[in-house]
């Protein structure tokens, strides 16, 4: 049995190349994949596609990737918060593109990405400038939005504990968008706090089968939304 | 066909296409002789299979007094779960299917055309036979072997240039296992890459109802 | 805070009425809620359409309901085996009216029904006599058939163990439809083999979340696929 396993941080983000469209979990701090992104910064990768749920916080982790100039298009909910400035900046100063979408709708364009399917109808985002030249339908009297598939050529998403396989589980609300996000991509790379021997996950309580994770790399536990030197 | 000697038992079947298993792959099981695959997968090749009722990483039949009612396969066997595995309910299982997430289904027909429509859901004219799983997995998975006998029992070619029976799913079929031969699905139409031993390719042909290329046409290795 | 629990099979499943649509979880014995469809039978109700991957194995099961004649029609993926003697009598004999559904697509049509969404659109069955009236779109390039969500009045579905705001758990390939018809029902009825109290169970391990769960009887372990006398549940 092949382990999933990636010794070292660059292994386990080496093969994303410049342009490359990355999800990245995490909701606020909780389930973003800090080593990760900075595994991505420290290779200097431009021109990427990020899709995530916040526009980063402070200096560090998906802020450090725009800080940083690697990222021209940004694919989130929430982009607007106040500790995002790093962000703002960035697109107040026309450097990166920005395509807003709805936190429920972007969650299940990755899903249905990973679905194998061409896209869904949701009620959300009707009526409203994010329903603008999408295609709409009436369906037993309610209307909806035609909502396109989102995939990505790599997640980098944030597990609990992995085993050899790549199945994970999550912790509280770390869990967010990464199950998701795994499923969604070509390339999944998770990093974990702990990662176990075969048979101590119980397969019942296992989140995210192996078949959606293509490496992890083990990070122990760190503190979330620090900077740290590098 | 049915006079023909020289064909391979189901046994052998699965023991060849078993060989097309390779390292890694996560794989779906159709109901029958697709079933019989795991048997024969060489031991040094890490082969995962996926049953679409929420089980990833199915393993044999349980022994003797180890069977649990909660655990079966598709085709409702009782079961067991390898090391590694993970229980998931019937949309994820079948986001593993549809999205492409199987590197291979091995699944039984009543018919494969040559652009690699796959039939083996319902005959023609009749309201029997029971869709399943068969229309997800066979447009979803990455590959899709059909494992079945070459000729049907009144000896009607099963492989043929337009299908006549109703679709499953259109172009997906990739390569054929049967009592008779291995032949790859190309864009190019049939290639004859094995016979069973004892067969000819002209035989082959004789009993396929299109043309197959038979530029290089090996022996299937019954002893593998 | 409200428990969930029903003392009596009757308090669990009494509402269901005439004509109703109930999503039934299991594939084929594994996670069907024998008990609760005993339960429907020994109320008499008719004109029901039901929505389970399989119709009944021998006399288990909804073939119970079947050979009772409560289901007008009946809604599933795997309808021809050999095993399902009671439905093929009554479908042959224009008793009982049939829509097939390939399995992806069953389950994918009731989440999306419980996720309140309009529709998706998959490439499962494109071409095939199951996509025949249904529209078909063709987005980057690859066909699909839209499919429209399928949602029940009722969801009968069995679960391991529930704590008292209904959260659930399964056991291993018993989960299968369960989860997902949880979701897709106006009112979810579900028998478990046995409650535990409030913070026993895991909140990092629960499938299926007490939101999705109205109702619940508590059953007990029995053996699966088996024959039980009427009203001996």
């Amino acid at each position: 049995m092949k382990n999933k396993k990636s010794e070292t941080l660059e292994d386990a983000v080496g093969r994303i190349k410049d342009g490359a469209t990355l999800l990245i979990g995490g909701f606020g701090q909780p389930g973003v994949p800090e080593i990760l992104i900075d595994g991505v910064c420290d290779l200097g990768r431009r021109d990427l596609t990020i899709v995530t749920n916040n526009a980063g916080t402070g200096h560090s982790g998906i802020a450090r990737l725009f800080e940083e100039g690697c990222v021209s298009k940004l694919v989130c909910s929430f982009p607007w918060a106040k500790e995002s400035f790093v962000f703002k900046e960035l697109y107040n100063a026309g450097k990166i593109e920005l395509e807003i979408v709805p936190q429920g709708t972007l969650a299940e364009r990755m899903r249905s990405a990973g679905a194998g399917l061409g896209g869904f109808l949701t009620p959300t985002g009707v009526g409203t400038d994010l329903a603008d030249g999408k295609p709409s339908m009436n369906v037993d009297g309610k209307d909806y939005v035609l909502e396109k598939p989102l995939r990505g050529d790599f997640a980098l998403i944030k597990a609990y504990q992995a085993d050899p396989r790549g199945n994970l589980i999550y912790r509280k609300t770390g869990r967010n968008f990464n199950p998701i996000m795994a499923m969604a991509s070509d390339f999944t790379i998770a990093e974990v706090q702990k990662d176990v021997a075969i048979d101590e996950l119980d397969p019942e309580v296992i989140v995210t089968p192996g078949v959606f994770v293509d490496t992890y790399y083990v990070t122990g536990w760190y503190e979330i939304g620090k900077e740290r030197s590098i | 066909m049915s006079e023909q000697t020289n064909l391979l038992t189901r046994q052998q079947i699965a023991a060849r296409a078993a060989q097309d298993m390779q390292d890694g792959w996560l794989v779906n099981l159709g109901i029958g002789m697709p079933t019989m695959i795991p048997a024969f997968i060489p031991s040094n090749r890490d082969v995962m299979f996926h049953s679409e009722n929420g089980l990833i990483g199915m393993g044999p039949p349980p022994a003797e007094g180890e069977a649990d009612q909660d655990l079966i396969s598709a085709g409702k066997e009782l079961v067991t779960m390898v090391s590694g595995g993970a229980y998931v309910h019937h949309t994820d299982s079948f986001a593993i299917a549809r999205g492409g997430r199987l590197d291979c289904a091995v699944l039984g027909a009543f018919q494969v055309a040559v652009n690699g429509d796959l039939c083996n859901w319902r005959l023609p004219n009749q309201t029997s036979g029971s869709v399943g799983g068969a229309m997800d997995i066979a447009a979803g998975s990455k590959r899709v072997f059909v494992m079945m006998t070459h000729t049907a029992r009144d000896g009607a070619a099963k492989i043929v240039a337009a299908r006549t029976y109703p679709l499953t799913a259109m172009k997906v079929v990739t390569k054929i296992f049967t009592d008779m031969a291995v032949i790859s699905v190309t864009p190019d139409g049939f290639v004859l890459n094995e016979v069973a031993p004892g067969l000819t390719a002209d035989v082959v042909q004789a009993a396929t109802d299109a043309p197959l290329n038979m530029d290089a046409v090996g022996t299937i290795d019954v002893a593998a | 805070m409200l428990n969930k629990k029903s003392e009596t099979l009757e308090g669990a499943v009494g509402r269901v009425k005439d004509g109703a649509t109930i999503l039934i979880g299991g594939f084929a014995d594994p996670g069907t809620p024998e008990i609760l469809i005993d339960g429907l039978r020994d109320l008499g109700r008719r004109d029901l359409t039901i929505v389970i991957n399989n119709p009944g194995m021998h006399n288990s099961g909804v073939a119970r309901l079947i050979e009772d004649g409560c289901v007008s029609k009946l809604i599933c993926s795997f309808q021809w085996p050999k095993e399902s003697l009671v439905f093929l009598e009554r479908y042959d004999a224009g008793q009982i009216a049939l829509e097939i559904v390939p399995q992806g697509t069953l389950a994918e049509r009731m989440r999306t029904a419980g996720s309140g969404l309009g529709g998706f659109l998959t490439p499962t069955a494109v071409g095939t006599v199951l996509a025949e009236g249904k529209e078909a779109m063709t987005v980057n390039g690859t066909e699909y058939v839209l499919e429209r969500p399928l949602r029940g009045d009722f969801a009968l579905i069995k679960a391991y163990k529930v704590d008292p705001r209904g959260n659930l758990i399964y056991r291993k390939t018993a989960r299968n439809f369960n989860p997902i018809m949880a979701m897709a029902s106006d009112f979810t009825i579900v028998e478990v083999q046995e409650d535990v109290a409030i913070n026993e169970l895991d909140p990092e391990v629960i499938v299926t979340p007490g939101v999705f769960v109205d109702c619940y009887y508590v059953t007990g372990w029995y053996e699966i696929g088996k024959p039980r006398s009427a009203g001996n549940a």
